[in-house]
């Protein structure tokens, strides 16, 4: 019998990959199991969520060499006959979905959203277009590697599996890590704001940042941006950036002040409770994604809104 | 050193409109992705800098030999272009399957540069499965390169810090949109692209057939249903009142 193996070697997204594999195994009747590599700790974490967990361990196994940590999985895949492999959609899954999947001759589908099992086929959905569009699509293949997006799904809950040790060969690629730089822990995550209040090229100066964040306090939300404002002018941090490539956000309320709203950022910001647009051109696209819209200068506004929440 | 820069021509997505939440391609015309233009800005600027040549590489339908000329203009030295109207339509494994066998035609390539995502797509499957093939080591992600012989080392921007990594060539590697701003060509560059070298092949000539069976096959694909209010405020007290209204401010 074919089984689902997940691996992320992120405890929190490996948790939430064997959440969309039960929704998956229950329709079409197959067995969860997990691989950790060089973490005895996760495979701890995995198990207590119900997955059979595979160890290996292999000190020539790095993370950074994503042709070492496909090679692995696709022996593990190999070895306990599986057809399936789930992995994350953050950049280390991703990178490493496609590389899998060429070395398991396998489909892949990745950044997906949601899962729908129907017709004994993984409907699988996902952004197309840059974002104007929402696919769903299958792999016809018999063999599949599916990627899915961070926060598709919640973290599995407290489950019984057991714990074994596999052997693979390690073959390396040769790629050396040499420091790994984490960000400081205060770093802000829009991801999990509830409320987000984000500029566009609309605004005039990198000055006029100041006044934003005191209205984001006012609202007890966080800055974000759209991609040209990170990228190009440099003005915030690139994990601001909303957008296609950059972070999926699902606030509250979501304030978007002087941004055109071209789908490769909207897609980031769509699944939104409620959008506010303010926006100086009444036929900006965003105006069309928005619940409320307020043709006017964003800084007029901003230094409004400031006062009038004091 | 032989730099391929790989770019992958998509629609203008700028000008796709969507009617009854479908997609509507008539007269959208095709372009290169955006952050394809990142790769090739990171490619020209290792070649003004170390010396060697940037050929671009692209699969695609006969478009293809016009869209590719805003990269000659934008520095590439010439082109390798695999033409066939398959190829406009066909998945990431066949596009990788097409771009590895051309870069074993290419004498010496010893860096392959994508997007970390197509501008249409962004999959970003192409470039890993590329390596793959080629059993290249890859690079994803990178937020700054440094050459030093055949020595790569590069900053891999993740989602929870910076990866400092080294590889000896050859190597594939994906870059971030935020890695350089891709230079604006000049009218006399973008008059001269058109003179620059193109080599086009059809998949038959690196001894490939397109298989008929895709990997990958799409159910539906539309634009999503959008409820919004869309109510036009007139100043910041009405904005202020909508916002308590919705109950999130004022709680």
């Amino acid at each position: 019998m074919a089984g689902i193996l997940i691996y992320s070697d992120k405890d929190k997204l490996a948790l939430e990959l064997i959440t969309a594999a039960h929704q998956i195994a229950t329709v079409l009747g197959q067995e969860i199991k997990a691989v950790a590599i060089n973490n005895d700790a996760q495979a701890q974490v995995l198990a207590s969520a119900g997955a059979d967990t595979y160890i290996i361990s292999n000190a020539e196994i790095v993370q950074a060499d994503v042709a070492a940590v496909a090679a692995a999985l696709q022996q593990t895949a190999e070895q306990l006959g599986i057809d399936t492999v789930l992995l994350a959609s953050n950049r280390r899954g991703k990178e490493l979905a496609g590389r899998l999947a060429q070395i398991m001759g396998a489909g892949c589908l990745t950044d997906i959203a949601g899962i729908k099992v129907a017709d004994n086929k993984i409907e699988c959905q996902r952004n197309a277009l840059g974002g104007a569009t929402v696919a769903i699509q299958y792999i016809a293949a018999p063999r599949k590697v599916i990627a899915i997006m961070p926060r598709a799904f919640e973290p599995a809950g407290a489950g019984t599996g057991k714990i074994s040790h596999l052997d693979v060969a390690a073959r390396s690629s040769g790629v050396k890590m040499l420091e790994l730089k984490e960000k400081s822990s205060d770093s802000v995550d829009i991801e999990g704001a509830n409320i987000l209040v984000a500029v566009g090229e609309g605004l005039n100066s990198q000055g006029d940042l100041g006044m934003v964040e005191t209205l984001a306090q006012k609202l007890g939300g966080v800055i974000a941006c759209s991609k040209p404002v990170a990228t190009d002018k440099k003005w915030l941090p690139e994990d601001r950036i909303i957008g296609l490539s950059g972070k999926k956000c699902k606030p509250e309320l979501a304030v978007l002040l002087g941004i055109s709203g071209q789908v490769q950022f909207t897609v980031g910001i769509r699944d939104a409770k409620t959008i506010v647009a303010v926006n100086t051109d009444e036929n900006a696209p965003v105006n069309q994604m928005a619940d409320y819209i307020l043709n006017a200068d964003l800084h007029e506004v901003v230094a409004g809104l400031n006062k009038a929440l004091a | 050193m032989n730099i391929v820069v790989a770019m992958k021509q998509i629609p203008d997505l700028q000008q796709i409109r969507i009617r009854n939440r479908k997609p509507v391609f008539d007269d959208v015309p095709m372009t290169l992705g955006a952050i394809d233009k990142n790769a090739l800005e990171v490619g020209v600027s290792i070649k003004e800098s170390q010396g060697g040549k940037v050929t671009v590489l692209s699969a695609g339908n006969e478009d293809l030999e016009d869209t590719i000329k805003e990269a000659l203009a934008a520095g590439a030295d010439e082109a390798l272009l695999v033409i066939d109207d398959a190829l406009a339509v066909a998945g990431s494994d066949v596009i990788a399957m097409v771009l590895a066998a051309a870069v074993k035609k290419m004498e010496a390539a010893e860096l392959i540069i994508f997007g970390e995502g197509s501008g249409d797509n962004y999959s970003g499957q192409v470039g890993s499965r590329v390596a793959a093939i080629l059993d290249w080591p890859q690079v994803g992600y990178a937020s700054s390169l440094e050459l030093n012989g055949n020595m790569l080392r590069a900053a891999r921007s993740l989602e929870d810090g910076e990866e400092i990594v080294e590889v000896t060539l050859p190597a594939v590697v994906t870059v971030i949109s935020g890695i350089n701003e891709p230079r604006i060509p000049s009218v006399t560059q973008i008059l001269k692209a058109g003179k620059k070298p193109k080599e086009v092949l059809e998949p038959e000539d690196l001894g490939l057939q397109i298989p008929a069976e895709a990997q990958v096959l799409s159910l539906s694909n539309l634009a999503p249903e959008s409820e919004r209010k869309q109510v036009v405020l007139k100043s910041v007290d009405e904005l202020v009142q909508a916002l308590k209204n919705e109950n999130v401010i004022g709680r």
